[in-house]
């Protein structure tokens, strides 16, 4: 059984068609790239494996669950962690904050805990501060030493880094990232690659994500998914797809007069 | 360690435990009948101020009818207690319960409105509490109040002056402090700031925010409840001219100068706009003036409040100041 398989799925926005019967699927323990000029719903795919856009046809199935009609904190606690484009880190809260609320899922602690706060919760809070520690350490020196600081004092790579902290931490199945090198320079991007390659070889946590840095994209997928227009234009390993010639043709338009 | 950060822990014990020794010792010097007045209505304030900081403060929630579940507390504790003979240890927690109950009640179907929406629709609820409680002359005896409210009376002691209700109020608003940083201070509090900040990222890592939401305000309003019926016991009357919109907009007045989403924000607020009007009483007409005057300064100069979460209220104008940027950018080796 693969761990998601998106069968022929749609998305509608009024007259246009941002996501057209899209079929994918991801075995456990790939680096599946998407890539696509703009505008051709990548974002969208994401947000309906993520349950923020609702699916106007076909199926997603992420470990033989159907997801497509369940609301995104079911679908995050099934283990379908994510980021955003546009980095949406809790800016008044603490980087420590961020890797303990990574693990909302796992934790149980409701009001009368929190109130009476009997040595399990205690427990609890101790177990997740650790495990916090742990994934932080995955950074390197870029968030440990800043773990009471509030986010927004964070550098814009840092609070990159911070949101796919606060993904892993929940260990999820299947991690979706959106452009996670966007804004910056080249060597911060390679140092995303290897952290994405070890974040797969070491969590064994599978990688869904979307790259517009093709350095960064042909370097760590397995397999890459092309989209235009909403719609599948190829599928194949890193070399297939750099010669592709419908994928050339997206990217940098049909050639006059061909 | 900032003001806003401050939650009373084991750790900092010699902060507060001093405060809470001079506040205790205070009516053993100061036995002025009007002084104790004033200073258990900023007991009833604190409770009132730290309450609405759950919905507002921490979740990030615009809600405007704070005094409406104010007032269903003080009129559950004045019918109970009035009708039924409820003493005053059963008629506090049972305020809070049928506030919060109806907190909840309309909490479900408002809490997926966002932002003004939610505010208009609370707003609204607030009047129709009024109105209801004008015109449903059985339950409430409408315009003419329910006086003959007992005095509290605890394991037998009446406190039947502002000497035992000090006490009485500054145990409740130390159990309700504690309560509230307790909960704010957990994997609770935490999803609330979570929905603050950023609701679509905290559903991302599986927060229900809409029960997060629907929690955030029963708490707030139970303890609304609670301090109502506090109110009932201590003023020995209720009418519905108390708990009117004037008063939740005194109440967010106070959360907002004191400072949202900090535990003592709004226990600052309270003391100081209950405390304010009374120093500026010898100002006569000028008060009003006077108040307002810092009030607004507080707006400009201060839009986080004294001990607010700074940037908590987005200030956008001449006399804020730029967002404070403490990081450069790294650059590469």
């Amino acid at each position: 059984m693969s761990l998601l398989e998106i069968q022929s799925v749609s998305v509608v926005f009024g007259g246009l068609v941002a996501v057209k019967k899209v079929n994918l699927i991801i075995e456990e323990g790939e680096i599946v790239g998407l890539i696509g000029p703009n505008g051709a719903g990548k974002t969208t795919l994401f947000n309906c494996l993520s349950g923020f856009q609702p699916v106007d046809e076909g199926a997603i199935s992420f470990q033989n669950y159907s997801i497509q009609t369940m609301a995104p904190h079911q679908i995050a606690a099934l283990g379908l962690a994510r980021t955003f484009q546009t980095s949406r880190i809790f800016k008044r809260m603490t980087v420590l904050d961020h890797v303990l609320l990574g693990q909302h899922g796992h934790q149980h602690t409701g009001v009368w805990g929190a109130i009476v706060r009997p040595a399990w919760v205690i427990q609890e809070e101790e177990t997740s501060r650790e495990r916090g520690l742990k994934i932080l350490s995955f950074f390197e020196d870029r968030l440990r030493p800043r773990l009471d600081d509030f986010a927004e004092t964070l550098s814009y790579a840092n609070r990159r880094r911070l949101e796919i902290a606060r993904a892993l931490v929940s260990e999820p199945k299947l991690l979706l990232l959106d452009e996670p090198t966007a804004g910056m320079n080249p060597h911060e991007s390679a140092a995303i690659a290897r952290l994405i390659k070890k974040i797969r070889d070491e969590l064994g946590v599978t990688v869904f994500l979307i790259e517009h840095d093709m350095k960064v994209i042909m370097g760590v997928s397995d397999r890459i998914l092309v989209l235009d227009h909403g719609e599948k234009i190829a599928e194949g390993l890193p070399e297939e797809i750099r010669h592709n010639h419908d994928v050339v043709e997206a990217y940098l338009g049909r050639k006059h007069g061909a | 360690m900032a003001l806003y950060d401050f939650i009373p822990r084991r750790s900092n014990l010699k902060v507060w435990l001093p405060v809470l020794v001079g506040l205790s010792l205070f009516p053993l010097f100061v036995r002025n009948e009007y002084f104790l007045n004033t200073a258990v209505f900023a007991g009833i304030y604190i409770i009132l101020a730290s309450s609405l900081n759950i919905t507002n403060g921490y979740t990030g929630l615009f809600s405007f009818g704070h005094a409406a579940f104010y007032g269903i507390g003080a009129y559950t504790a004045a019918i109970l207690a009035t009708r039924l003979g409820f003493p005053f240890l059963l008629t506090l927690p049972l305020s809070g319960i049928v506030a919060g109950i109806l907190g909840a009640a309309i909490a479900f179907p408002t809490l997926r409105l966002k932002g003004i929406f939610l505010a208009l629709v609370t707003i609204g609820f607030q009047q129709i509490t009024f109105l209801v409680t004008m015109n449903w002359i059985g339950l409430t005896r409408g315009p003419m109040g329910i006086p003959g409210i007992p005095p509290a009376s605890v394991f037998g002691f009446d406190l039947g002056s502002n000497f035992g209700y000090y006490y009485l109020i500054l145990i409740l608003d130390v159990v309700v402090i504690f309560l509230i940083s307790r909960i704010v201070d957990s994997r609770v509090g935490r999803a609330f700031v979570a929905i603050r900040e950023d609701e679509l990222a905290a559903q991302s890592i599986s927060i229900n925010t809409f029960r997060a939401k629907v929690l955030s305000f029963v708490l707030a309003t139970f303890f609304a409840g609670i301090a109502g019926a506090f109110f009932a016991h201590h003023a020995r009357f209720v009418s519905a001219d108390s708990f009117r919109l004037e008063e939740t907009f005194l109440i967010l007045t106070m959360l907002i100068v004191g400072g949202m989403g900090s535990i003592l924000g709004p226990v600052i607020g309270a003391i100081l706009l209950v405390v304010l009007p009374e120093v500026f009483r010898s100002l006569a007409e000028y008060r009003g003036v006077v108040y307002g005057f810092i009030m607004i300064a507080a707006i400009l100069f201060r839009p986080e409040g004294i001990a607010g979460v700074p940037g908590v209220i987005p200030a956008r104008g001449i006399l804020s100041r730029p967002e404070k940027r403490l990081a450069t950018e790294e650059s590469a080796p």
